[in-house]
């Protein structure tokens, strides 16, 4: 992306308080959750990223982490729980199921949780080490950062923020 | 099942149970207030990180009246995939059965389709106790973790973090010997896919110890806790009746009373050679189900410290060339190796028509392989007895008449593992 | 091993509701009647000389195209794993069902425990059992269409319950 809308420095000093205060919403179905609780146990702690509390209510969070395969039965849950999530809000796809469906190709999983939400910042790894994961998060808080989350660019759009035309989404553009 | 009602009366004083609201408090002026069942819908995504499972409970107040418990939300098609999978592409996917111990799950595996061929007697000795070692680690680690999490979700956080400080150790030697933390997919049909070094044997042998302290801090802070005892104590009860009827076995169906362990009635590796107890508890309750896999984490931790020090020296894999691929020397130098490993990885290995049942103890109970083969490098069939499917089963028996407070600890103790489950 | 369970059986259904026994690879099993299902699996339970308290499991097998397998029998097989904790025996019993009305007894009366296994038979193969208190899909959701583990379903045929807007962040 690399696109900046205009960012006043109490919009920078906001993005930085989000970064370093995720509620994380952990949807976690399948094996990555083994891989989740290791990183947010005592040694690759993500506590020390603000994030170790999970808030088990989509009401109180604003990150929905995707941990596992999502099968298409589970399509309406997850959408559900997006849509009542209030905004800013990100999504984080952890582990190839969850980003691309993973080696199972079959009636019964969704080829990735990016079908029902879109996604942010996919980790991939199967599961994906506990190092990885922290990365994957330090590339989502340069996101946040930036102001270039997926719900961010739209809570920008319309406001009337100054948005490259690729940012808005198609059935918003005027013009001839 | 267990009459709810008084499960506590023997705790609480009377007072409560007007506060409650109970109709058998006789000396109360309770007026009879009209009541409708409350429709309640737990899941699919809760805070239990035990697999997706979706509870939709009638309660009238906090008790819950019937119960019906919908999985399928991890549903991969496990058998589908195997269908179009030659029968070591299968381990990848045999990792995520219970993948909370996959060893176990891989070397059930393994073992019946071993049967299938007819070489489950010519395996190396080497490869039977590696086989043992590390699927004893497999399953300290699976019990580890259900008991972490399940501790979280009653509020013991320094519990879980407890348990996955050593489960933490377990998961670096894992990674040493076969270079995944969980999805370990370490053994291959005849063996194992890398040895164990003598090094591996030492660092596992002073682990231990430190396991063994956790696990007495885990007691001390759990076994004669008041409000763990209470929340556990004749909770969620499973007869030993319905054990049978339903097929639940593992620290589950041990903790009814049922004595039955595929490692001592029917002893596979060498299993046979160990000096080890197995647990049985009396009542059937959450606490007997906790009490049970803490003793099996003490007992597997006995088997590995008997087993490193005795392990044979012999090779890893065996030496039939129509199941093993020749070594990369050779492939890469003649042609007939290069050829046969073609054939092998391309192909799969030719398993003769046939059927089998094979069993193993896994993390849950007794995981069985029912594989139909038709002559091909592909099965016919590959069909996974889950031990955590009747369990969670005779969930919707056990669980009306408890509170919804009590559908926690049980469905924890239950250990349902999404990816075993729903297959 | 467990031959003794294959002999009680041979010795008490003599009327042809045993179809063939047979052993192989350290495992028993025998083919049942369709129509003989439940009162062989009863007996089986009963006999003090099998005892067969335990229930393992219940599946499915769709042999249609199956080259080791005759082409005249019934598509599905229903096959019933058996085990005793007394006797430390097992048994795997077959019954043939075929395609135009795959139906068989339930065994619930017998086992509590297989009414989730035989949703799942019904679920994934389309197996019905007539008797079934509660015969309704358990792995996949109710709008699927079709019996997905059966061979002529195709693998990667999914049937998506919600999809997002394409190209756009919602």
């Amino acid at each position: 992306m690399g696109f900046e809308f205009h960012t006043t420095s109490l919009q920078a000093a906001v993005n930085w308080a989000r970064k370093w205060s995720l509620f994380q919403y952990p949807f976690v179905t399948a094996c990555c959750g083994m891989e989740f609780m290791s990183v947010a146990a005592s040694k690759y702690d993500i506590a020390r990223f603000g994030a170790e509390f999970p808030r088990f209510s989509p009401r109180q969070a604003d990150l929905l982490i995707i941990v596992g395969t999502i099968t298409e039965r589970q399509g309406p849950a997850l959408r559900r729980i997006y849509d009542q999530m209030c905004e800013p809000k990100w999504v984080v796809a952890f582990g190839v199921c969850a980003s691309t469906g993973g080696f199972y190709q079959n009636y019964g999983t969704m080829p990735g949780a990016d079908q029902v939400v879109p996604v942010d910042v996919y980790i991939p790894g199967c599961p994906p080490r506990p190092e990885q994961v922290l990365d994957g998060l330090m590339l989502l808080q340069d996101r946040i950062q930036k102001g270039e989350g997926h719900s961010q660019i739209t809570i920008a759009a319309e406001r009337g923020y100054d948005v490259p035309i690729a940012a808005i989404r198609p059935k918003e553009l005027k013009g001839p | 099942m267990s009459d709810s009602n008084d499960h506590d009366s023997h705790l609480v004083p009377p007072t409560r149970r007007v506060v409650l609201g109970f109709k058998d408090a006789e000396d109360l002026d309770v007026p009879d207030l009209p009541t409708e069942p409350l429709p309640l819908n737990m899941g699919p995504s809760h805070p239990a990180m035990h697999g997706t499972v979706r509870m939709v409970l009638e309660v009238e107040g906090e008790k819950i009246s019937t119960a019906d418990i919908q999985i399928g939300y991890l549903h991969r098609c496990f058998e589908k995939e195997s269908e179009a999978a030659t029968y070591t592409q299968i381990f990848p996917y045999t990792d995520r059965l219970n993948y909370i111990s996959p060893m176990l799950n891989n070397i059930g595996y393994a073992m019946a389709v071993e049967k299938l061929l007819g070489i489950s007697d010519e395996l190396p000795e080497r490869v039977k106790y590696i086989r043992v070692i590390v699927g004893e680690l497999a399953r300290i680690s699976d019990h580890l973790t259900c008991l972490g999490a399940s501790a979280m979700e009653l509020g013991a956080f320094t519990v879980f973090l407890y348990a996955l400080k050593a489960r933490e150790w377990l998961f670096e030697l894992l990674e040493e010997i076969c270079g995944a933390r969980l999805t370990v997919s370490y053994m291959r049909i005849g063996g194992v896919a890398a040895d164990m070094t003598e090094e591996w044997g030492a660092q596992l042998l002073a682990v231990l110890p430190r396991v063994r302290e956790v696990m007495s801090d885990i007691s001390k802070l759990l076994d004669r806790n008041r409000i763990f005892r209470d929340r556990m104590d004749g909770i969620g009860i499973i007869t030993k009746e319905d054990a049978l009827a339903y097929g639940i076995t593992g620290p589950v169906g041990r903790s009814t009373g049922l004595a039955y362990d595929v490692r001592k009635d029917h002893p596979y590796l060498v299993y046979d050679r160990f000096d080890f107890d197995v647990p049985v508890g009396s009542v059937g309750d959450n606490f007997d189900r906790y009490a049970v896999r803490v003793e099996e984490i003490l007992q597997s931790m006995r088997i590995i410290e008997q087993a490193v020090p005795t392990i044979p020296a012999g090779r890893f894999m065996h030496p039939d060339p129509r199941v093993t691929l020749p070594p990369k020397s050779e492939t890469y130098n003649s042609i007939e190796a290069m050829i046969a490993h073609f054939k092998l990885i391309m192909d799969g290995i030719h398993v003769p028509p046939g059927e089998i049942y094979s069993f193993t103890e896994a993390g849950n109970g007794e995981l069985g392989f029912y594989i139909v083969a038709d002559g091909t490098g592909r099965p016919w069939k590959c069909r996974v007895r889950p031990p955590c499917f009747p369990a969670t089963a005779v969930l919707g028996k056990v669980l009306p008449g408890l509170f919804i407070a009590d559908v926690v600890p049980t469905f924890g103790m239950i250990n349902m593992i999404g990816g075993e489950c729903d297959r | 091993m467990a031959q003794i369970v294959l002999d009680r059986l041979t010795a008490q259904f003599s009327g042809g509701e045993i179809i063939e026994v047979g052993s192989s690879r350290g495992n028993e099993w025998a083919r049942i009647k369709r129509e003989a299902w439940v009162t062989v699996c009863k007996f089986l339970r009963d006999d003090p000389a099998t005892k067969m308290d335990m229930f393992i499991d219940l599946t499915a097998v769709d042999r249609m195209g199956l080259r080791t397998f005759p082409e005249d029998a019934p598509r599905f097989d229903v096959v019933l794993h058996l085990y005793s904790v007394g006797h430390k025996h097992r048994v795997r019993l077959y019954c043939g069902v075929p395609e135009e009305d795959p139906s068989v007894d339930t065994l619930v009366s017998v086992w509590e425990g297989v009414n989730w296994f035989e949703r799942e038979a019904y679920d994934l193969y389309g197996v019905r059992f007539k008797g079934h208190p509660d015969l309704r899909r358990i792995l996949m959701y109710p709008e699927f269409v079709g019996h997905p583990l059966r061979k002529d379903y195709p693998k990667e045929k999914r049937q998506p319950l919600v999809r997002r807007q394409a190209g756009t962040r919602e």
